[in-house]
């Protein structure tokens, strides 16, 4: 493990990026040939990057996986889907922004896709609610989700949330009533079910859109039955222990393959998805068209078996 | 790390909600109330009706009929699966605390000569909290049900999903919401009486899934544990003075009612007969 955060790091690597642009920009204002320099200046971006993302441990991954510049869902639904329309509504109450639904074709297939989503600036963070869903939002979901199975097509759910919405009117509405009704409902849906964290699996507000057939994470995202800074407060009345939280809970991606909770992990480009948001959007893509093919064959009722099955066993205990 | 090494603290003796000797104050009214006079009101405060925590004996011992109740899914264990620090002497202290090997307890026994499937989680055993053994159990009240055409009936009281067990607590939660839909394909009664206090993760599945949802007067009930709550801003915005409580519940159309614990035994009873009863 290195001593440096990531934050320093990234610092380290804007430099060096800044420098690659100057001698881009000296390149083309002089005409003087600087490929030499630059290719040395940008192995060395690219040895410092795999260096460091060898080491990452748990609580780089919840840095990363909250990382501002991170894609978002309707940025991988920009790029993954052609001719994407947006549904809203719960038919209910409200319009959630916080939760996107809708349908569009990835190459020749016809997917519904759901997902929360978060904002890029304050204005838009506050639109988006930090991407804490509330009843309306899980409603609206289930309510596509139960158009696509209407219609036959399979349905991907994008993962990024810090947890759902648990302001008053949320438990007015009934939050733990949505989630838990969503998790339910999903258990029994016809069709392919593929849930992808893309960044923040943060408890109930993730597992209320995850319950797949396929479910992956991103390399760097995180899922987690708590956040470790809550964890880190309630266990150690510290909440600034989030670092050892983060390890203890296990929240990478890789410590929930080995606890077979989830199938896969999607690989994201060096540094990062918000260093190459299209190289991450493929790897994607091909995951979801993977899925597609393997899941399609299948019949409903084999598809709800299944996907119970692997839910009803997941847990681990002693049994005498 | 310090935080790795095991905590020295003292153990408490027994899995009592009543502290030991002769007399308790009610935190409902300051009443002091004889222990003795307790027991006989099943643990309601006979002034302000404060209903006190219950383990899951006492719990038995007032809702099934005498000698009818039969534990089950004894052999259930709970490891260490994530090697989390310091969760194998809570796990020490909560078998120490409750009696029992996690926070719930599965059996059958009857209620007014209905059998049913049943568990309860008992608040001593880390505050209820569902990790992976409790998950199980839950899922095996709901298929024993299934097996044996039987009601099915949960006493909540719980915290939530169980944080030293991570991911595989998350997964709890939809494991144990999709028994409910194998008990709702079954066509049998799916009964929740929620206790003080039936928050967060249990809140937010199976105990939300209920046919019917009753709670016992003054338990918690919500999505946000209080700590969650504070951490999130929720404690700086207004609040109704009855936030989480069964009233609020009751009136956003949450929960089915308010039940008075001396009543649950005839309020089951008859949605049993309810949903049992006369022609399939
Ligand atoms: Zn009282």
């Amino acid at each position: 493990m290195t001593n440096k955060t990531l934050t320093d790091f990234e610092k380290q690597i804007a430099e060096l990026e800044k420098l690659i642009d100057n001698l881009k920009q000296k390149a083309l204002d002089t005409g003087v040939n600087t490929s030499e320099a630059l290719e040395e200046l940008q192995k060395k971006r690219d040895d410092l990057l795999k260096e460091f993302f060898s080491n990452l441990d748990a609580w780089d991954n919840a840095i990363l996986a909250r990382h501002q510049k991170r894609p978002y869902t309707l940025d991988y639904v920009r790029n993954i889907f052609d001719e994407f329309i947006e549904l809203h509504g719960d038919r209910l109450f409200a319009d959630d922004h916080a939760m996107v639904c809708g349908i569009g074709n990835i190459e020749d297939k016809q997917v519904a896709f759901i997902g929360q989503q978060k904002g890029r600036d304050l204005k838009e963070r506050q639109y988006r609610n930090f991407g804490s869903a509330k009843p309306e939002g899980y409603r609206k979901a289930m309510r596509v989700m139960h158009l696509a199975e209407k219609f036959h097509k399979p349905i991907v759910c994008f993962v990024d949330t810090p947890a759902a919405d648990c302001s008053v009117g949320a438990e007015e509405r009934g939050i733990s009533e949505a989630i838990a009704r969503n998790m339910m409902d999903m258990m029994s849906l016809k069709v392919p079910v593929i849930a992808i964290v893309i960044g923040e699996g943060g408890s109930g507000g993730a597992i209320g859109i995850a319950v797949a057939n396929k479910v992956a994470m991103l390399e760097h995202s995180i899922y987690s039955v708590i956040p470790p800074e809550g964890c880190a407060a309630i266990l150690w009345r510290d909440p600034s222990k989030a670092k050892e939280a983060a390890t203890a809970l296990k929240i990478n991606a890789e410590s929930a393959k080995e606890l077979g909770v989830i199938d896969d992990i999607i690989k994201e480009s060096l540094g990062g998805a918000h260093r190459n948001a299209d190289e991450t959007a493929e790897n994607i893509k091909e995951y979801i068209l993977k899925c597609i093919e393997e899941l399609s064959p299948k019949t409903g009722d084999e598809l709800a078996k299944e996907r119970y099955d692997k839910f009803r066993n997941f847990g681990k205990y002693i049994e005498n | 790390m310090a935080w790795f090494n095991i905590e020295n603290k003292k153990v408490k003796n027994a899995a009592q909600n009543l502290p030991d000797g002769i007399w308790t104050k009610c935190p409902g009214c300051n009443e002091i109330l004889f222990n003795k006079d307790l027991e006989k009101t099943l643990k309601v405060c006979p002034k302000c009706g404060y209903h006190f925590k219950l383990t899951f004996q006492e719990r038995i011992n007032i809702f099934f009929d005498e000698n009818t109740w039969e534990e089950n899914n004894t052999n259930l264990e709970t490891g260490n699966p994530l090697d989390f620090p310091e969760y194998d002497i809570k796990i020490k202290k909560g078998i120490l605390k409750s009696g029992l090997k996690d926070s719930v307890v599965t059996g059958h026994g009857k209620v007014r000569g209905h059998l049913v499937s049943c568990a309860i989680s008992d608040f001593n055993f880390m505050g209820g909290s569902m990790g992976s053994v409790a998950g199980e159990k839950i899922v095996r009240t709901i298929e024993y049900g299934i097996e044996n055409k039987l009601p099915v009936i949960i006493f909540t009281a719980s915290g939530g999903a169980r944080m030293q067990e991570g991911i595989l607590s998350l997964m709890q939660m939809a494991k144990t919401s999709g028994a409910v839909l194998k008990m709702n394909e079954a066509g049998l009664p799916f009964i929740i009486i929620m206790t003080d206090p039936t928050t967060a993760g249990v809140h937010a599945s199976y105990a939300s899934l209920g046919d019917v949802i009753f709670a016992e007067p003054g338990a918690l009930i919500g999505f946000a544990g209080a700590r969650v709550s504070a951490q999130a801003g929720v404690g700086n915005t207004s609040k109704p003075d009855d936030f989480q409580k069964p009233s609020f519940q009751l009136s956003h159309g949450l929960i089915d009612g308010i039940v008075h614990r001396k009543d649950l035994r005839k309020v089951v009873a008859k949605f049993i007969s309810f949903a049992m009863e006369g022609e399939k």
